[in-house]
């Protein structure tokens, strides 16, 4: 059942077990792992997957942590494909972002526009949060055209202040309190973004939607 | 005076006089925030902080203090019970001996002494009616990675208590557990056993590891020979992290990952350590060799 090598099927969920406990569902894009989320979620809040304690979704997987029954669950998924999320399906948040960040002009220059161009390109797509990570309420989106994706910074910030909107790779993430970072700073939001008393504690959870829009 | 006056005792607590090199309030962590980048957290190890808390007449799962091999120094600003579990080390009421593993009576005043481990790495202490700290997200645990629930404590503290639910329980006489002078993990291949070549997985069911003076709650490190991924297999992207899970980073040298690990991560997992073997591993210090028992599918 484990193989990292064999290539899931195109669209077809490859089950790997993590330990005696635990089930790591693979596909390939990160489209198929918004859909796969969706089912997952609704499964386990149905109560048909039996005891599961964590679903942790990433780049091309959903981590089902804490599973009382793995048999079942794993022949559940083994080679289901899932269906493909219907167009706005998710919660909206609009994400006012004041695009001033340090590396505006690094970025614009990657993609060969002008900054004032780069943000029109980055409000005109629409955003998923496909997970969080490398910090609570740290949220990867996915959205932005494959074409626009640029390399993490040489030499990270000590210090990335919080609410800065940045880029890597593919992703747009959004940090929800200072930290350092290596990600190319596009500007900043005043968005409480992280708020451990609030249901989700994070404003950008995995399935949200998101839209950036420039402040005036 | 209104009824909740009349009902409210005043707050009891305990004033950090050292607080050790490292000691944090722990109970058994956060659970099913995971999605959102939320790390476990929780004691170490999980049956020692159970004993401290039943010697005490705490239910388990009550938030206690985990210290990191040079013990802590705490005044009761109230009478409470206290226990001592986990690492050996030695216990000291006003200055005088007590006991270690059994549930000690401290008047208010008194100075409660806990020393550095004997062996061991993480001792744990229990007082009566718990720490009465907030929770954050279903916990009152510290956790390191992401720096959430309670800083590690500091001089000059005072720690809040709850109410007390239960009566001491002595069990008597209490076992010293013997010193890991060498630590066995079983080891539950994948899920990316196969990015590894023949000779890393050789050398993994082979070698014999130690434990680096790196390691701390989010992973036990360890030295030893480097395991060598196949080429040609790129990066991994981010997956999910479970405890327990064996991470090897681009050095080649194992990472076991404890309770504060992240719970995503971008090297890929060769197997599995089941969680009942974390707790020994935890108390394991630098130096102790540790090798594993491979468990192929």
């Amino acid at each position: 059942m484990s193989g990292a090598s064999a290539l899931p099927r195109a669209g077809a969920v490859t089950v790997h077990r993590v330990g005696r406990a635990a089930l790591l569902l693979e596909v390939g894009s990160d489209a198929e792992v918004a859909a796969l989320l969706r089912e997952v979620t609704e499964q386990w809040e149905a109560g048909e997957l039996g005891e599961v304690a964590e679903v942790v979704p990433a780049a091309r997987t959903v981590l089902l942590d804490g599973v009382a029954a793995p048999e079942a669950v794993a022949h559940r998924f083994a080679g289901h494909r899932p269906t493909a999320l219907p167009p706005g399906a998710g919660p909206l948040v609009e994400v006012e972002t004041v695009y001033d960040g340090a590396d505006l002009a690094e970025v614009a220059g990657y993609w060969g526009v002008s900054p004032a161009e780069a943000v029109r390109i980055h409000t005109g797509c629409e955003y998923r949060v496909a997970f969080c990570g490398f910090a609570p309420g740290f949220a990867y989106l996915t959205g932005l055209p494959e074409r626009y994706a640029v390399p993490r910074r040489a030499t990270p910030r000590t210090r990335v202040p919080a609410g800065s909107v940045a880029l890597a790779g593919p992703y747009t993430g959004v940090y929800p309190g200072a930290s350092p970072g290596g990600w190319q700073l596009l500007g900043r939001t005043g968005l409480p973004l992280w708020d451990p008393a609030a249901e989700p504690a994070a404003l950008l959870a995995p399935g949200v939607r998101v839209r950036f829009r420039a402040a005036a | 005076m209104s009824p909740a006056a009349r009902t409210v005792p005043p707050q009891r607590t305990v004033a950090v006089v050292r607080p050790g090199p490292l000691t944090t309030v722990q109970d058994t962590g956060r659970s099913g925030v995971a999605a959102l980048g939320v790390p476990r957290a929780g004691a170490l190890d999980p049956p020692a902080h159970r004993l401290a808390n039943r010697l005490v007449g705490n239910p388990p799962g009550t938030a206690a203090l985990e210290c990191t091999l040079g013990g802590v120094a705490l005044r009761a600003l109230a009478p409470l019970v206290a226990a001592v579990t986990g690492a050996p080390c030695p216990v000291r009421l006003d200055g005088r001996p007590a006991a270690w593993g059994a549930p000690v009576l401290v008047p208010a005043g008194a100075l409660l002494e806990v020393g550095a481990t004997t062996y061991g790495v993480r001792s744990y202490v229990a007082l009566s009616g718990g720490l009465a700290v907030p929770p954050v997200l279903g916990s009152r645990s510290a956790d390191l990675l992401s720096g959430l629930g309670p800083p590690p404590l500091a001089a000059g503290q005072l720690l809040p208590l709850g109410p007390v639910t239960g009566s001491p329980v002595r069990i008597d006489p209490l076992p010293l557990p013997a010193p890991p002078t060498e630590l066995l993990l079983r080891l539950d291949l994948g899920p990316r056993d196969d990015w590894f070549t023949g000779a890393a997985h050789r050398l993994l069911a082979s070698s014999t590891f130690t434990v680096s003076p790196a390691s701390n709650r989010i992973g036990l490190r360890l030295l030893g020979p480097a395991l060598e991924r196949r080429p040609g297999l790129g990066e991994l992207p981010s997956e999910g992290m479970v405890l327990g899970a064996v991470q090897i980073p681009p050095d080649g040298l194992p990472v076991v990952f404890l309770a504060d690990h992240p719970t995503t991560g971008g090297y890929p997992v060769v197997g599995v350590v089941p969680a009942a073997d974390l707790a020994t591993a935890a108390q394991a210090t630098p130096g102790t060799p540790v090798g594993f028992a491979v468990a192929r599918r």
